[in-house]
């Protein structure tokens, strides 16, 4: 399946395709603003790409993003400012990690309400089986048919002999 | 010729196949043994000339037969031999053929090796596998015919995309097909137990070895997938939560648990529902990963439209297997007896903590891949979820349940005891502290969850080797008798111990690579070095060369560590002219377990390279851990009592012999 993925990213850069992401010449001078730069990066999507990051990407808009993110950074902008700026500029669609909200409850409640849901219903399962007390130890094991007696019988007259 | 009889191969193989789909089980409704042995040999059959189909294709590629559609679009004179093989699947069409051939591969098997399975299983078994045959060989033949000819034979191919002339996709495709289309005989077994509306421990004895077997393979094939894409992709990541990549992680979520609750009803003959509603999730997710990757979906919802033949196709048979599997579900699964009482805390109460935990975590990548294709749908939003959101939520799921790895094995079956268990894993726990506290010491500050997920997989490995330890009786008695107590050990145990082991392996390294790994990015011209930590990378020049269909630029370095040097490390770039395309080619320099990893940009004007320099401790444990995991597995597999119905004590060598 990995290969569908190589030819996606094969076809979308059809220029010369050298996965290569940040540039040299991007690179902050202060390491704690390019460290804060790199953090970013990786939440900010590629629009333009299959599911990579700007940190990731090659795409020449990756590179723009790029840039942009380190000259709010430069301009002093926090990085919730930075990544409401994108927002604000490219739509929800430029966030890697969806923000909550109406749209998004069913994704981010999903999991937990299925661990929920799971750890509940066993409960609810253990309960019942408490209570009923129905099963016997012989209603454990399943009886056989008769052509399988006859299976049976055969078998371990062939393992004795 | 070739084609035709490739093409004329298939439909045959569907004829085969739309017999083995009625007749079976149509006699086994009627008790008629006659009918019901018509399945055996048509399986085989079908496999014969499924087989030849794609040996045809196959020769189509070694011939470099442009006139076939498929071959002109792919393949390239000049390539080298291995990869005219290797791209007659390398696109579309011709991978669908590869699933076939699998899937035929597996129906095969069934009716070699299901000798003693009770007559009307076997024949439904086999029944329902080729319902699923049928309908990719209807897809193949309808959709995507790798056989269609071109009303004139261009000259020369297009190529293969350059990113797949390697020998990741001669063991990639494979190995992943091995094990998505393995799942397809637990389905198989799961189906044909709702239609006899009976089941018991013995179906689990059954069963078990190919979830198992299909399991192994999927798991190499994920770790292969995922090494592949860390040495060409270029920028050194191994997992990147894509849609594609899910689709292969939502089966071996779904079939780890599928193993472990098998257990439980092999064993305790309980959660027999619950096993049975996993054989038919775990299938349906392998069949959704095909259409995601197959469909276009993924790419945007609008390829999807543009090419909807396909697509509506293969959701087709989503909705008929999946929707078919779960209504028959609802229906029958009523009918089966409920099995085996347990208290909590035991290991059924174990294998189900875990069966909760990793369904959570398959439903999390499922929703987290599906929901951005949803909501557009719905409501035209487009959001992104990416890999921030799935290390989130994946990572807390997965630390709980390793956390609870290393207690399943030691707790008893029906009743356990949690503080015993806890007090014979007191060892384990001291190993995992003191790892957590060197760690602590040596790093002096960071995270403080790097120390405590270190420890954390040091915990898993000793915790998985605690039973071992304690039934050789190693630290009491002599060498020699724990030598000969490990011997007579099953084998089944030390598949559970290595193979949890190897969870734990590839927890370190995926620690090891993300917190410590270091990454240089520098434009570099000849005879300049940036250093890393205490080794040195020292740029000697570059060289032009020529490949088989490429020409190459590789860039020399020579390593030092300490000064001393260490050895040479060449990264290129591959030009293909056929494609006007130009890949990079990283190189790897492995010390340990962990790499050196250098990859090149696009040389600037003035002589200088972009060059990304990467140092990666450990990164080499997150595939071994695959790797021992599927060791265990395979361990396992070889286990005398889980042979399929092998009743004697035989001495017999093979896997999965039949009795007689």
């Amino acid at each position: 399946m990995r290969l569908l993925r190589l030819l996606i990213l094969a076809l979308t850069l059809s220029s010369p395709l050298a996965a290569w992401a940040v540039q040299p010449d991007e690179i902050l001078s202060d390491p704690v603003l390019e460290a804060r730069a790199r953090v970013l990066s990786k939440e900010l999507r590629c629009m333009v790409c299959q599911n990579q990051s700007i940190d990731d990407s090659e795409a020449p808009l990756a590179k723009d993003l790029r840039v942009l993110v380190r000259e709010r950074l430069k301009a002093g902008d926090s990085d919730p400012q930075v990544l409401d700026f994108l927002v604000a500029r490219y739509g929800e669609f430029v966030l890697l990690n969806p923000r909550f909200n109406w749209h998004t409850a069913l994704l981010w409640l999903g999991p937990p309400a299925v661990l929920l849901g799971g750890a509940l219903a066993l409960l609810a399962f253990a309960w019942r089986r408490r209570t009923a007390k129905t099963d016997s130890p012989a209603a454990e094991m399943s009886t056989l048919t008769p052509a399988e007696e006859v299976q049976l019988e055969h078998l371990l007259k062939n393992s004795e002999g | 010729m070739i084609p035709e009889l490739g093409h004329y191969a298939l439909v045959l193989a569907l004829a085969l196949g739309l017999v083995q789909a009625i007749v079976p089980i149509y006699g086994a409704r009627k008790g008629d043994a006659v009918l019901m042995g018509v399945a055996g040999p048509t399986a085989l059959a079908q496999f014969l000339f499924v087989a030849a189909s794609f040996g045809a294709l196959i020769a189509c590629y070694i011939q470099s037969d442009f006139s076939v559609n498929t071959v002109f679009d792919n393949s390239h004179s000049a390539m080298p031999l291995i990869y005219k093989i290797t791209s007659a699947w390398g696109n579309h069409e011709g991978s669908m053929l590869l699933w076939v051939l699998i899937l035929s591969v597996f129906g095969a098997l069934v009716a070699l090796l299901g000798g003693n399975l009770p007559m009307s299983l076997r024949a439904n078994v086999l029944a329902v596998q080729s319902w699923v045959a049928v309908a990719f060989y209807l897809f193949i033949l309808l959709t995507s015919n790798p056989f269609l000819r071109l009303p004139e034979a261009p000259f020369e191919g297009r190529d293969l995309n350059p990113l797949l002339q390697d020998m990741g996709l001669a063991i990639h495709p494979p190995l992943l097909y091995l094990g998505y289309v393995g799942f397809s005989i637990s389905f198989s077994f799961a189906i044909a137990a709702l239609i006899d509306g009976r089941i018991d421990a013995a179906w689990a004895r059954w069963v078990r070895p190919w979830t198992l077997l299909a399991w192994i393979f999927l798991t190499l094939g994920i770790a292969m997938g995922s090494y592949w894409a860390y040495y060409t992709l270029g920028w050194g990541g191994w997992w990147f939560w894509d849609p594609v990549e899910n689709a292969s992680l939502m089966p071996w979520i779904a079939g780890t648990a599928l193993l472990h609750s098998a257990l439980v009803m092999e064993k305790r003959n309980a959660l027999k529902v619950w096993t049975i509603l996993l054989a038919i999730l775990t299938f349906s997710l392998s069949l959704i990963g095909t259409f995601l990757v197959r469909s276009g979906v993924l790419t945007s919802v609008h390829a999807f439209a543009s090419d909807p033949m396909r697509g509506v196709f293969i959701l087709m048979i989503l909705i008929l297997f999946i929707g078919g599997g779960l209504a028959l579900f609802a229906w029958r699964a009523p009918l089966l007896k409920q099995g085996g009482l347990f208290a909590p805390i035991s290991r059924e109460g174990a294998l189900v903590l875990n069966n909760l935990f990793l369904v959570t975590a398959c439903a999390t990548v499922f929703v987290g891949t599906l929901y951005p294709l949803a909501l557009e749908a719905l409501t035209g939003d487009k959001i992104s979820v990416g890999a921030p959101f799935f290390n989130s939520t994946f990572a807390p799921l997965f630390i709980v349940l390793l956390l609870a790895v290393p207690f399943g094995p030691l707790l008893a079956w029906k009743r356990g005891d949690f503080f015993g268990v806890a007090q014979r894993l007191i060892g384990a726990a001291g190993i995992a502290l003191i790892g957590v506290a060197v760690t602590f010491a040596s790093e002096g500050g960071g995270p403080v969850l790097v120390p405590f997920v270190i420890g954390l997989s040091i915990f898993v490995i000793a915790g998985a080797w605690t039973d071992l330890i304690e039934r050789t009786g190693l630290l009491k008695v002599p060498a020699r008798t724990a030598l000969a107590r490990a011997r007579g050990l099953p084998r089944s145990a030390w598949g559970t111990a290595i193979a949890h082991m190897g969870l734990g392996v590839t927890l370190l390294g995926i620690v090891g690579e993300t917190q410590w790994g270091a990454e240089r990015i520098a434009e570099m011209k000849p005879g300049e070095s940036v250093s890393i930590r205490r080794t040195e990378f020292h740029f000697d020049g570059i060289t032009n060369r020529q490949g088989p269909n490429y020409s190459e630029l590789a860039a020399r370095f020579t390593i030092r560590r300490n000064g001393e040097e260490i050895g040479v490390m060449e990264p290129s770039k591959h030009t293909f002219p056929s494609r006007s395309m130009t890949t990079s080619e990283a190189a790897l320099m492995t010390r340990g377990f962990g790499q050196l990893y250098i990859s090149l940009g696009d040389p600037n004007p003035d002589g200088s390279v972009p060059v990304r320099i990467y140092q990666k401790p450990l990164v080499l444990l997150i595939w071994l851990g695959a790797v021992v995991m599927a060791f265990g597995g395979t361990l396992s597999l070889s286990d005398r009592r889980l042979r399929i119905g092998a009743p004697k004590p035989a001495r017999s060598r093979t896997a999965m012999q039949p009795a007689e």
